[in-house]
């Protein structure tokens, strides 16, 4: 902050040389355009490699691309080869069950989190440290370590046989019924430290005054919680859950490194049967087609979002 | 919640209630730090160890052998190389992608909210919109285009898809850090005859060194823990530690290494671990403006 006033301060002062006001507004002038060049190439490419590219891929949907993208016209073709094809049907069924508990978990967790920590609690900085540091680890990280911990012969199970409990049973890694829960597990674990600090910042942001006048009410903190805090906690709760089901709907590299879809292609996700599809089956169509479907997914949840929260700070100022 | 100033009457409930709050918050500590726990106390035993303790027992004899079969003779595939070079592979593609994306942000953010121009909100939405894209809808067109311009399988290309892809996130940093600006610092600057650079680099940069910091790791850690670019743009030799780490657990010849797999997932993990330690503060800042913006 120092460093701001001081260089406020000197530009300030050399205002006293103050030159025609002609020239003032020319370099104004230049200045503007100058910074309309200096945009120009990010825009430009932006267009490009987002704008383009998803207009392009849209048009390889509607193609018969195998191996290479070819452009022969095969209107719905693609689609309705995906939506009859089981494995898609798997990875979106996936989507709904590992989106709804990855959220669902992630914010029941990271919510308790915040309020214990808000609780002023000492040695809140390395609690906090110790709930945040899975953040910064790779997908593929966290997944070959929880595959290892969750490995049936020699890992969780294993620990649980030695502490005594004999008969705990314990293969969702393996088991295509419950491998799906396994993605939730270690989801959960790496961003629930995430969602946490969200909840946190949330609630360092609310008015004492408000709490401090319901605590002279009479209310307990339980109340305060319910009736006050949480409902004024709406806006984080919504934040989070954007950010969350986005996550969970670009996993990609969590299924890689945890299941690899397996077993017998019970994990997949929508993002995985893109990418199978169209780098390891040689069908570009149905994998564009895919792609499609999740973009509009993704779009359909962001766009009135990121619209709703523009206008917001455009209208606060 | 300060209640500090409400005098409370501290009964032993209250105690029951941090006890309780205590525990909870240990038992969650205790969760998060596990998996760590197991992977490098793994990575420490030799393979009869780990067969006969379980994933939470002391190594019996300690041993650095994995780390250094990890380091020099891991196999990706048939080939048993370590990973000492895909090591070196990420900091190629990561070190000159973050310098150039974290440059264009700069001049992005400065551009868009010193110099108010029409069309400004407008092109920052445009821009924003990268951030959030599933990047399924342009792996086709980009394996496609590095391909065409004979950057294919390459560093130079992977630091080209991290550069423009980086774009959207560097400049929503100094866009939301430098809009909070007081205004009359570049229109002063301005009088005094400085142009369009020049008051970039004597007045913004000075002041934007927190915001370079939120940027530069921000952008270390996605582009070092990418997998999906990495994995679908290279093979071989040309490819980033994460896809050797997943493919060197998914070798199976014989017997899994489970203790080469643990130190090599340490050792993949250590940069950005690094980082998060010794900057923390920062890191949370780039995860909060990657959610909260305006």
């Amino acid at each position: 902050m120092t460093s701001l006033r001081n260089t406020s301060d000197q530009a300030v002062s050399a205002v006293g040389r103050l030159p025609s006001a002609q020239a003032s507004a020319m370099r104004r002038w230049t200045g503007a355009r100058m910074a309309q060049i200096a945009v120009a190439p990010s825009l430009a490419i932006i267009a490009i490699v987002v704008y383009g590219f998803m207009l392009w891929t849209g048009y390889i949907s509607f193609t018969r691309s195998t191996i290479m993208p070819n452009y022969n016209w095969a209107g719905m073709l693609n689609y309705q080869k995906l939506w009859a094809n089981p494995l898609w049907l798997i990875a979106v069924e996936n989507i709904f069950i590992f989106g709804g508990l990855f959220i669902l978990f992630s914010v029941a967790i990271g919510l308790t989190m915040a309020i214990f920590l808000d609780q002023k609690i000492r040695a809140e900085g390395v609690l906090r440290t110790i709930y945040l540091y899975p953040m910064a680890l790779s997908f593929i990280v966290t997944g070959t370590a929880w595959k290892w911990i969750l490995n049936p012969g020699l890992g969780i199970e294993r620990l649980m046989h030695l502490w005594g409990w004999e008969n705990f049973h314990f293969d969702w890694l393996i088991n295509p019924t419950y491998a799906v829960y396994t993605l939730v597990i270690a989801g959960v674990w790496q961003s629930s430290g995430f969602t946490m600090a969200l909840f946190l910042a949330g609630l360092r942001g609310i008015d004492e005054e408000l709490i401090k006048a319901a605590r002279l009410d009479g209310a307990k903190s339980f109340q305060i919680y319910r009736r006050l805090i949480l409902p004024l906690l709406a806006p984080t709760f919504l934040t989070v859950a954007v950010i969350l089901l986005h996550q969970a709907i670009k996993s990609f590299d969590l299924v890689v490194a945890l299941t690899s879809g397996g077993p017998g292609n019970s994990t997949q996700l929508p993002a995985t049967f893109m990418y199978m599809q169209t780098f390891g089956r040689d069908q570009i169509g149905v994998g564009a087609a895919s792609a499609v479907m999740i973009f509009m997914t993704v779009s359909a949840i962001i766009i009135p979002y990121l619209y709703s929260d523009i206008r917001r700070v455009s209208h606060e100022g | 919640m300060k209640d500090d100033d409400i005098v409370l009457a501290r009964g032993p409930s209250f105690y029951v209630g941090r006890v309780f709050i205590y525990g909870c918050l240990l038992v969650f500590a205790a969760v998060y730090v596990f998996p760590l726990l197991v992977v490098v106390l793994t990575s420490l035993k030799d393979l009869d160890d780990i067969r006969s303790g379980s994933i939470l027992s002391l190594p019996v004899r300690v041993t650095l052998q994995p780390w250094y079969d990890a380091w020099f003779n891991a196999c990706v595939g048939l080939r048993c190389t370590g990973l000492a070079g895909f090591f070196a592979n990420s900091f190629a593609m990561a070190i000159p992608a973050v310098a150039i994306s974290t440059a264009i942000g700069v001049i992005n953010g400065y551009a868009l909210t010193q110099w108010r121009f029409r069309g400004a909100d407008l092109i920052f939405a445009l821009l924003l919109f990268g951030v959030f894209i599933p990047y399924q809808i342009v792996l086709i067109p980009m394996a496609r285009v590095l391909g065409i311009i004979g950057l294919a399988n390459s560093i130079p290309g992977l630091i080209l898809v991290h550069v423009v892809f980086g774009i959207p996130f560097t400049t929503l940093f100094f866009r939301n850090f430098m809009i909070s600006l007081p205004g009359d610092l570049v229109s002063a600057a301005r009088v005094d005859g400085a142009g369009f650079f020049q008051i970039l680099w004597r007045v913004i940069v000075p002041i934007s060194i927190p915001c370079f910091v939120v940027s530069i790791i921000w952008q270390f850690t996605n582009i070092w823990n990418d997998y999906i670019f990495g994995a679908t743009f290279t093979s071989g030799d040309g490819m980033p530690i994460t896809i050797a780490l997943n493919n060197i657990v998914n070798t199976s010849t014989g017997v899994k290494p489970y203790n080469v797999h643990m130190a090599s997932v340490v050792i993949t993990a250590l940069p950005t671990l690094f980082v998060y330690i010794f900057a923390g503060r920062y890191f949370l800042r780039g995860l909060m403006a990657g959610s909260v913006k305006g």
